[in-house]
């Protein structure tokens, strides 16, 4: 089973069949901003490796619930969240668990590209830095290098190192936030609309770097772009109101939506 | 007629212009404001200009040019009727005149010529008064007459009106630029008065600062007593001090109320920091004097060290005090200004809150924060209250903080108090202090501000 409460279709029931592990299991995930509920009753399981998209009209607290993943609404004031959240089956809002860590195991990419005001290594050294996750320089100019191959970024930077981040063109700071957020070698990278600053071509270049991130990182990714969820994604969640209208594979929410609040938003009649 | 009914009747003249150019507008366009060029009220502020602008501008030049006159048609006067000649004489004779006629000075056995005289005053002063207040109001009624006639609905009223009031606001603002200039003016010409007596060079880097010795004429030339290094040292002593308190406290306190404080916790703190930068700096001054200072040296005592009752240290700590709110209030703005989304890329790495912030929002806001304890400084430089109450006037070429020392605004105040001669160095040298301190403080606003010019259109 894919979800408990919304029944999937059967090609998803096949993916689990290919025994993937559940990497997020949320039940009854309820956000309130103070009067407002913005989230409601949301049940959907992630599976590792696996790219999930979030689409729906503005307002509908798909970013909201990517912010519930890695605690990141702790920061807004007057935000309430309820229910339960399992990364691999540890309640991430238990008081037990330490937001620093949880963050360290899922990172984030923002809608905008926000690398910090230092030297493109500082940034990518920055989490390995903070987590003491490197011994020696050497080490950490190694995980440098690899993160920055791994965004793709490598080549373009490679004699640049030591240039602000802030120089590069707003797709190479996206993919230098990527480098960042991968260098602390997390499980899983939530993305805020990753590509809606971006030009069509940078675009290209960050769908691609997904698609080649996904063999070792589960990734959730939030987009208008419908698009862009059909071919980064293995399965969509199309949100509504506050509500998970429908949740399963993306070839089946795009050709054959069950949910006619889906069906009138990927058309094209609202939204 | 007096000059306050003249103005209450230019006043009603406007605002009766006022009513009736918008009355008539409304008419002209047939009741209805949309076929006028501009909406009534313009009409109305078009009229109301007419009727009180000229004429407020006839009565301020007659006023201005009238005591002249007078006094020239008096003088004449006293010349023709007591064949006194020398201007001096004369002078004295014309101030007896407007005492008398004031009755500042007892009339009785006074000089029938003068007395003769003081009534020619009265009435030049009376007859001046009524032609000015007629000619005034036959201008504001001409003036109101003139535009009543105009108002049609094809007169562009607004522009006519927006045109009075943009000029308005070029005169104020040339005025606070021409009183800027007229003091820097000032400071030159008379520090190059100084000059010819001090040498520049003896000004700038002599180390003894005496100007009480020089008083004498024949020690002018030989005397090197104007050495300012003695005025600078302390100053920079002082403002370091100050700094030395101001910038930790000032720059953790902003930190604490842009980064930790809750909403509500902040709502109260950074009021009543900011009521720190509303104390007048003359109580702070004697806090210092009456409380801190005699705190250090009871403190010194009991250490063993000599402590002078007036020090730099007391001063400096209160002066840093009072900057504080400064350098809280504008870190606190470049704290803020650092986007949300840098503190949440750090954060979405798992950095803990105070790694965000000493990794990320300082250096991104360091040079707003350089530029804050630029201004600050050049506050702290710019400080007198404070220092002339407990840092002393004694000009000692010192750094230990216990010691008295003075700044160059200490002795700008005092070297001002009481009587002076204007041709005398002394008295002289404090434009060329004054000079000097404005244009350190010039300099450290300049650079200060370009900073920070440079930090926002970073993140715009």
């Amino acid at each position: 089973m894919i979800n408990l409460r919304i029944p999937a279709s059967p090609a998803a029931d096949d993916t689990v069949a290919a025994g993937q592990n559940v990497k997020f299991a949320a039940r009854d995930v309820n956000v309130h901003y103070g009067n407002k509920h913005a989230i409601r009753g949301i049940d959907i399981d992630i599976l590792e490796n696996e790219v999930v998209a979030f689409i729906g009209p503005s307002g509908c607290g798909k970013s909201t619930f990517l912010r519930c993943l890695n605690r990141m609404n702790d920061t807004l004031d007057g935000c309430k969240v309820s229910g339960d959240i399992r990364l691999d089956g540890e309640d991430i809002y238990s008081p037990s668990v330490d937001v620093v860590h949880l963050r360290a195991r899922v990172g984030m990419v923002f809608q905008k590209p926000n690398p910090f005001p230092k030297s493109i290594y500082d940034n990518v050294a920055y989490g390995p830095r903070i987590h003491g996750l490197c011994a020696s320089q050497d080490e950490l100019d190694a995980t440098v290098e690899r993160s920055l191959r791994g965004a793709g970024l490598w080549n373009e930077v490679k004699d640049r190192l030591a240039d602000p981040g802030n120089g590069l063109s707003g797709g190479q700071q996206q993919r230098l936030c990527i480098a960042r957020a991968i260098a602390v070698e997390p499980e899983v990278i939530l993305m805020d609309e990753p590509c809606s600053a971006l030009d069509p071509i940078a675009t290209g270049l960050v769908e691609q770097l997904i698609d080649e991130l996904r063999r070792r990182y589960t990734i959730v990714i939030v987009t208008h772009n419908m698009q862009q969820a059909a071919r980064v994604s293995q399965k969509t969640a199309f949100f509504h109101l506050g509500d998970l209208a429908e949740f399963g594979e993306t070839e089946a929410i795009f050709t054959n939506p069950r949910d006619e609040r889906t069906q009138g938003y990927i058309t094209g009649r609202y939204g | 007629m007096p000059l306050s009914l003249v103005l209450v009747v230019i006043v009603l003249l406007a605002a009766l212009g006022y009513a009736m150019g918008r009355s008539r507008a409304l008419a002209a366009g047939g009741g209805s404001a949309r076929t006028l060029n501009s909406v009534p009220r313009y009409y109305g502020s078009y009229v109301a200009l007419w009727a009180g602008l000229p004429s407020l501008v006839l009565l301020f030049i007659w006023n201005a040019a009238d005591g002249a006159i007078i006094r020239g048609m008096v003088i004449d006067r006293i010349a023709m009727a007591t064949s006194v000649t020398a201007p001096a004489a004369l002078n004295l004779a014309f101030a007896n005149v407007v005492n008398l006629a004031n009755g500042a000075l007892n009339s009785d056995g006074a000089d029938p010529n003068l007395l003769a005289a003081a009534g020619y005053y009265n009435h030049l002063q009376d007859l001046s008064g009524q032609i000015a207040g007629a000619l005034v109001l036959v201008l504001a009624l001409c003036g109101l007459a003139y535009a009543l006639r105009r108002v049609r609905p094809a007169l562009r009223a607004r522009n006519a009106v927006e045109r009075v009031v943009h000029t308005l606001l070029m005169l104020s603002s040339l005025l606070a630029i021409l009183t800027t200039v007229g003091i820097v003016l000032s400071l030159i010409f008379e520090s190059i008065r100084f000059f010819t007596h001090v040498a520049p060079w003896d000004f700038l880097f002599g180390l003894q600062w005496s100007p009480q010795t020089a008083l004498r004429a024949d020690q002018v030339g030989s005397s090197s007593a104007f050495g300012a290094v003695p005025l600078f040292a302390g100053t920079l002593l002082i403002a370091t001090i100050a700094m030395l308190v101001a910038v930790p406290v000032g720059l953790m306190s902003a930190i604490y109320l842009s980064e930790y404080a809750s909403r509500r916790t902040r709502a109260v703190v950074k009021p009543l920091l900011e009521v720190l930068a509303g104390i007048p700096t003359v109580v702070y001054g004697f806090f210092a004097a009456l409380t801190v200072a005699p705190f250090f040296r009871s403190l010194g005592q009991m250490a063993g060290l000599d402590v002078s009752s007036e020090s730099a240290l007391a001063a400096g700590i209160v002066m840093g005090i009072m900057i504080v709110p400064f350098v809280s209030s504008l870190s606190d703005d470049v704290i803020n200004a650092v986007p949300q989304s840098l503190r949440d890329g750090s954060y979405g790495m798992g950095a803990t809150r105070s790694e965000t912030i000493r990794q990320v929002v300082l250096p991104a806001a360091l040079p707003g924060i350089v530029g804050a304890f630029l201004l600050a400084v050049s506050r702290a430089v710019g400080e007198t209250m404070i220092v002339v109450m407990a840092a002393g006037l004694a000009a000692n070429l010192t750094f230990n903080p216990l010691e008295a020392v003075t700044t160059v605004t200490v002795q700008i105040a005092t070297l001002l108090v009481g009587d002076q001669e204007f041709d005398s160095p002394k008295t002289l040298s404090v434009f060329a202090l004054g000079l000097t301190l404005f244009l350190v403080t010039l300099c450290l606003n300049v650079i200060a501000l370009r900073i920070v010019q440079k930090y926002r259109e970073k993140y715009d």
